[in-house]
């Protein structure tokens, strides 16, 4: 039916309304081409990268616009092949707007596994949510590789870094558009991979390298529960795909136990990946590698992908109140703790990776009281304002390392003690992190506020439904939702206070050479900035509609309506058990009271710490020991590290060294060389026998030969 | 008339296994293991009588490799002879543990 690229051969008559896919195996491949074309220079150069890591990792080139040869073809092919891929993904997401497609699309390549009743093809499905998902992470992912050329321009293993980012991308695309759970948990793991890679990009540096491990083996326990979850879905379902699996599910019981276990550990899985309590702790040490990759996977994609595994199993969360509780649940409680974090953190990185973590709960609790589309539509904002904020973070960082480098100042680059005042040197950058933390903070009219207002006013919908589970629950987790609110407006604004406003506090020398970014650098910034303010206006509710939105005849509750498709079974089984959703709030009042009251809130918060922090003198640096009381706890992350390294990582440690020093070095390896022991002291014994005596020989033959002989005899 | 023949062979045989185990001299107890393959080529010579030609044609062969084995082993004696100048086995006891 379909060639190797997808490219649909007709054989039926043709009507208009039928969806045509446009080279839809060409997104996944030329990541991958890009892949193997930086990956091959990255091996021939590797000599000279490695040398160059030993002596400190850079390349200091100077102002000029020469390029050494080994970063010329990377800087064309890894952006390059992105935006082919973004324009193919764009033209198929223009096919599917023209037309109704009501069941998902899917591709059939080849058979990856036939074993028995188990098959699974190599097959990418496309539909609403996974061309929405991979218009995010082509076209976000597009802007940062075009950043990293800039950014990356002095790294020695610059085409390493490329042949990794284009790497990473294949994977999430094959994560998005994969057809069944096998083939979403090969781009899983195959985005942990490169996770892990590019923390560790500067493997040199052993801190870096450890948090790239720690990464990684945080994930294993989230991949536990995903396989387990698997095994379950293939006991009950007997395939794994995805539209068979669902169209079944639709029958199952509601609220029974084996689907709670199966949306359980599938959620295990998605809290190691979009680092969810408990297995957050990996994302804030994954700052570790390259800020654009920070803002690539550690941001706006793969650990997005938990909310796009919730989301796509839509039907099974649904049917489970207990695990879309616990979805909520652990969604808000991180969202408030992360946010608690990020309060008192000097690492301009560290904040913005706490408050990833923070607004991937929020994601969780829209996704967990069954508002799916606003889930979806926070991790698309979110993927563009958390974007500019990283990569704005890294032009902060870029700058300062530069001219700190410049001066032989040995101080962190990237802490924000010392910054404060880097408006005057970089306006863009202060200009558009300015939006997103705008954006970020819920003020109308940028695009954080119809999103993250969106999940607020589903979590108190949801909780006054007629027949809600939990409606106690419900209430106190809106109520968490909006002080997490108030405290992001709060910790965002501490940042952008920090680094951009105040008296400078780099030093006189060093400020001489801190300079805007080139235009590599500040394009995607300005790209990403439009849609941090743009990308809210595509989903209105029809209740904000006439307060909030006098733009112009806008496209109301667009992405709402798209992924219906997709969401519609789940809504009904929700209709079904669970009545309609609430008008009113707790506290009464309905959703445009609240929009306004939260919006209000968040705007006031930013202006009052605005005032407040500008005029609070930060001390050069302030030393960490001055902290006290709760804000050293803050500071200290609540000391879950520690906590965890008592409670998990020693005993593991110990239990280890037992085995290793007690139950290998003396039980196993005790046997091993006793059985050699054994068998050179009974060859001892029996060589005593060997006297050199003919005779003796002899004569124990001849017994020997009567003895066999009497035995055969008797 | 087997009976006799075995009751002989069976003689021979112990007089052979006895001129193994007590004497010292190499080269009888060479002779006393020729003794003792030729009981059994009596043995098996008799029992050809009454179980055909098979017995006859194992005696070739065991004649066969006794002379090969007369050959080497003479040889071995020879030059241990030249070595020790004694052909006493309890001269010879440097292959032991």
């Amino acid at each position: 039916m379909y060639n190797a690229l997808g490219v649909g051969v007709q054989e039926t008559v043709e009507t208009a309304t039928q969806f045509q896919p446009f080279f839809p195996g060409l997104i996944i491949l030329l990541p991958l081409i890009g892949f193997l074309i930086n990956g091959a220079l990255a091996l021939r150069h590797a000599q000279a990268s490695a040398s160059a890591v030993r002596l400190g990792g850079e390349l200091d080139l100077g102002e000029g616009d020469h390029l050494p040869a080994t970063h010329t073809l990377p800087s064309y092919v890894a952006p390059g092949v992105m935006l082919v891929a973004f324009l193919i993904a764009s033209v198929n997401f223009a096919r599917m707007l023209s037309v109704e497609l009501h069941d998902p699309h899917v591709i059939e390549y080849w058979t990856w596994i036939a074993t028995g009743a188990f098959t699974v093809e190599a097959a990418i499905q496309l539909d609403q949510l996974s061309i929405l998902m991979t218009m995010i992470v082509t076209g976000v992912g597009f802007l940062i590789h075009l950043f990293s050329v800039g950014y990356m321009r002095d790294d020695a293993g610059y085409p390493r870094y490329f042949s990794y980012l284009n790497l990473f991308i294949f994977f999430m695309l094959v994560l998005v558009m994969g057809a069944s759970y096998p083939l979403m948990f090969v781009g899983w793991e195959g985005v942990g991979l490169c996770s892990y890679l590019l923390i560790g990009f500067w493997f040199s540096d052993r801190e870096k390298s450890d948090a790239g491990k720690k990464a990684f083996i945080v994930n294993r326990i989230g991949d536990f529960g995903f396989l387990i979850a698997m095994f379950l879905l293939f006991g009950m379902f007997g395939t794994l795909d995805f539209v068979p699996l669902f169209s079944q599910a639709a029958d199952l019981e509601y609220g029974s136990g084996l689907v709670t276990a199966v949306t359980l550990f599938l959620f295990l899985g998605a809290a190691g990946k979009s680092a969810q309590i408990p297995l957050y702790v990996w994302l804030p040490d994954a700052m570790a590698g390259p800020t654009p990759v920070s803002a690539l996977i550690h941001a706006a994609t793969m650990v997005t992908a938990g909310v796009y595994l919730v989301a796509r199993s839509s039907v099974l969360y649904a049917l489970s109140p207990i695990a879309s509780a616990t979805v909520a649940g652990v969604g808000v409680l991180t969202a408030l703790f992360a946010a608690t974090i990020a309060l008192k953190q000097n690492d301009i990185k560290k904040v913005l990776a706490y408050s990833t973590v923070s607004q991937l709960g929020y994601m969780f609790v829209g996704v967990g009281v069954g508002a799916y589309a606003a889930g979806i539509f926070h991790l698309m904002t979110h993927a563009f304002f958390k974007a500019l904020l990283f990569l704005g973070a890294g032009a902060v960082i870029h700058s300062m390392h530069r001219s700190l480098h410049r001066t032989n100042n040995h101080q962190d680059p990237q802490d924000m003690r010392n910054m404060g005042g880097l408006r005057a040197f970089m306006p863009i950058t202060w200009v558009t992190m300015w939006v997103a933390t705008f954006a970020i903070s819920g003020i109308w009219p940028f695009a954080g506020f119809f999103s993250k207002d969106e999940i607020i006013w589903q979590t108190a919908a949801f909780g006054g439904a007629a027949k809600a589970p939990y409606p106690m629950l419900y209430q106190v987790y809106w109520v968490i939702a909006l002080v997490a609110a108030i405290l992001t407006a709060f910790y965002m604004t501490r940042m952008m206070v920090m680094t951009f406003h105040g008296a400078s506090r780099t030093g006189v020398e060093e400020v001489k050479h801190l300079r805007e970014s080139p235009p590599v650098m500040w394009i995607p910034l300005i790209a990403l900035a439009l849609f941090s303010v743009v990308a809210g206006w595509i989903n209105v509710p029809e209740a904000l509609r006439e307060t909030f939105m006098g733009l112009g005849p806008l496209t109301g509750e667009w992405l709402h309506d798209w992924l219906e498709p997709i969401t519609e079974q789940a809504h009904h089984i929700q209709e079904l058990n669970l009545g309609e959703v609430a008008e009113q709030a707790p506290f009464g009042g309905g959703e445009v009271t609240w929009a306004l009251v939260s919006t209000t809130l968040a705007l006031v918060t930013v202006l009052a710490s605005f005032q407040f922090l500008r005029r609070q003198n930060v001390k050069v640096p302030a030393e960490d020991t001055e902290l006290s009381g709760f804000s050293k706890v803050l500071y200290n992350k609540w000391y879950v590290d520690e906590i965890y390294d008592r409670l998990i990582v020693q005993p593991l440690i110990k239990s280890s060294r037992f085995c290793w020093k007690v139950i290998d070095a003396k039980v196993i390896d005790g046997v091993v060389n006793g059985v050699g022991w054994a068998a050179r002291a009974l060859g001892f014994v029996v060589s005593m026998f060997q006297t050199g005596t003919v005779n003796m020989y002899a004569f124990v033959l001849t017994i020997g030969a009567l003895i066999i002989l009497g035995v055969s005899v008797f | 008339m087997i009976t006799e023949a075995l009751v002989l062979s069976a003689m021979i045989f112990v007089l052979g296994t006895f001129g193994v185990l007590v004497r010292r001299n190499a080269i009888i107890m060479f002779l006393c293991i020729e003794l003792q393959l030729n009981a059994v080529n009596l043995a098996f010579i008799a029992f050809s009588r009454l179980m055909g030609i098979d017995g006859q044609v194992f005696v070739f062969f065991v004649m066969t490799v006794a002379a090969a084995e007369a050959a080497v082993g003479l040889a071995i004696i020879i030059s241990v002879f030249r070595h020790y100048e004694t052909v006493n086995v309890d001269n010879f006891k440097l292959l032991r543990w």
